[in-house]
């Protein structure tokens, strides 16, 4: 049995379906990449995954004890966040939020997950620092962390590197690596970015027209994966 | 000479202040003023960090037309009024808020201009009282009416406040994860409806009761400033959050001892003392923060 499992999804708002009969499977330990135009429905993919909103039709089944809250998510940074007065200890503890229901206060045991996120993403020294003095690598790991505090076997990053410059995407590329081949979390990572996607990913979900679901392997030798890459070389060339 | 008479009247202020705290009113609106202040900064700043602060603004209206419907009902503890129908309009205007966000703004509009409007027709219309202007005035910008206010009217008020920061300190955690990443928190499992619900139900409670200290147009001051004035000098939402308390409850005391003392309106005073706050906390910000 696969961790998650898409059955002839139909995602859209409103009743208007963006993409139709979607299938595809997320086993323990995956590495999976969606890409996509702008616009082809990986955010609300995404959304649907996290029970955000209904799909239209078809089914997403969990498996292997995972429930629907045990999904971390790293979600894109709003304008909020960047005037927002919270110390990096406060934000990463946050993440326990969601699991502690009617009960108050943060537990001994919230604050030690809390401690050991922040130090499997090498950042126990921002602790007391304030989450909108930190660069954008710094608050995304930061809020990395706080997704691992939510969720322990699978985390969805919607574009964790979108804004950040080379060298820190890098960076950040590394350590999401580590946590999937380290720690062994799932990963699900909404990218624009097809030469990390190939790079990185085991399996990857291309939606638009026509959908593709495979290895990396795979979609390095099927058309659609060829002539994006092929886009995206260029485009860097120029 | 000019000097002199200053150095008096200076002299003469803690014999003045000791005359007015022998009468138990004076205390009544000091413990009321403390207590409000300290419950309207508590929910400022996430207000503010939520773009909220337009509905604060919206209920103090609906507040005021609530206020003049009371009077001419003549119901004689208009809180008991006023309450429940500003409650009602903070859950509608969430509701209609959450749908889109324009159409939110429009309906907050629509429906704090239109109890504005019609709050003041009903007084022009059945109003017996021989002062008008006096009457809107006051309820728009408070009064004196912190002085009389009656001893039931001072529990219902302390109850409200301490049912305010009972709730408060209990969903802290929560209004914390909601107010800072409502994608991540309703994805993790938070029930963000059911307290963005809650955090309009304390502001609905905040409004009325602050009604009394400052008047209805003033009611968004005393929120808006203090967490204004406290996140230029805090890093920690915790710290935010006491800062702004603090600065609140230290303002509305020094702004009542000056109304006191030189006879000016109470709630535009205190709000004279927020802004006075709020210009040393920027400047004090910026030296810190270089």
């Amino acid at each position: 049995m696969a961790q998650i499992t898409c059955q002839n999804l139909t995602l859209g708002y409103e009743g208007r379906a963006i993409l139709q009969n979607l299938n595809f499977t997320v086993q323990a330990g995956d590495y999976l990449c969606i890409v996509g135009e702008n616009g082809a429905g990986k955010s609300t993919l995404m959304r649907t995954l996290l029970h955000l909103q209904p799909p239209l039709a078809g089914s997403i089944s969990l498996g292997e004890g995972l429930g629907p809250r045990d999904i971390g998510y790293l979600p894109q940074q709003t304008l909020v966040q960047r005037d927002f007065p919270a110390s990096v200890w406060e934000v990463v503890l946050s993440g326990c939020q969601g699991r502690s229901g009617w009960r108050p206060f943060y537990s001994r045991r919230d604050k030690a997950l809390a401690r050991r996120a922040l130090r499997r993403l090498e950042a126990e020294e921002l602790a007391g620092r304030c989450y909108r003095e930190l660069s954008g690598g710094q608050q995304q790991r930061v809020l990395l962390a706080r997704a691992l505090c939510a969720a322990q076997k699978v985390l969805l990053l919607d574009e964790p590197v979108s804004g950040l410059d080379p060298k820190v995407t890098a960076e950040m590329y590394r350590l999401i690596a580590e946590l999937n081949r380290r720690d062994g979390l799932t990963i699900i990572m909404i990218s624009h970015d097809i030469q990390a996607a190939v790079s990185y990913a085991s399996h990857i979900l291309h939606i638009g027209q026509p959908v593709f679901f495979g290895t990396r392997q795979e979609y390095l030798q099927s058309e659609i994966g060829r002539s994006f890459a092929e886009a995206q070389e260029v485009a860097a060339q120029c | 000479m000019l000097t002199a008479l200053t150095v008096d009247a200076l002299a003469e202020i803690p014999a003045r202040l000791a005359l007015y705290f022998q009468y138990s009113f004076v205390w009544y609106a000091v413990i009321v003023g403390v207590l409000i202040a300290l419950c309207s900064s508590l929910l400022g700043v996430t207000l503010v960090l939520k773009r909220f602060s337009f509905i604060g603004d919206g209920l103090s209206h609906v507040a005021f037309g609530a206020v003049a419907a009371a009077s001419v009902l003549h119901i004689t503890n208009q809180t008991l009024l006023v309450l429940p129908v500003t409650l009602f309009c903070a859950v509608l205007l969430l509701r209609s808020g959450q749908n889109a966000r324009i159409k939110g703004d429009a309906a907050i509009a629509m429906l704090s201009v239109g109890a504005l409007a019609i709050g003041y027709l009903l007084l022009n219309l059945f109003s017996a009282s021989p002062n008008l202007a006096g009457d809107v005035c006051s309820t728009l910008f408070g009064s004196t009416s912190l002085l009389t206010l009656t001893q039931t009217e001072v529990w219902l008020c302390v109850a409200l406040s301490l049912l305010v920061l009972i709730v408060f300190v209990l969903f802290y955690n929560k209004i914390f994860a909601v107010t800072f990443d409502e994608a991540f928190a309703k994805a993790s499992g938070t029930r963000v409806e059911l307290f963005n619900l809650l955090i309009a139900v304390i502001i609905a409670v905040i409004v009325v009761l602050a009604l009394n200290l400052v008047g209805s147009l003033l009611i968004s001051a005393l929120v808006i400033f203090p967490a204004l004035s406290a996140m230029r000098l805090c890093k920690s939402f915790f710290g935010v959050t006491m800062c702004s308390a603090a600065l609140s409850v230290l303002c509305a005391v020094l702004g009542m001892l000056i109304s006191l003392l030189a006879a000016t309106p109470v709630g535009a005073t205190i709000v004279a003392v927020d802004i006075v706050a709020f210009a040393l906390a920027c400047g004090l910000g910026r030296l810190l923060h270089r």
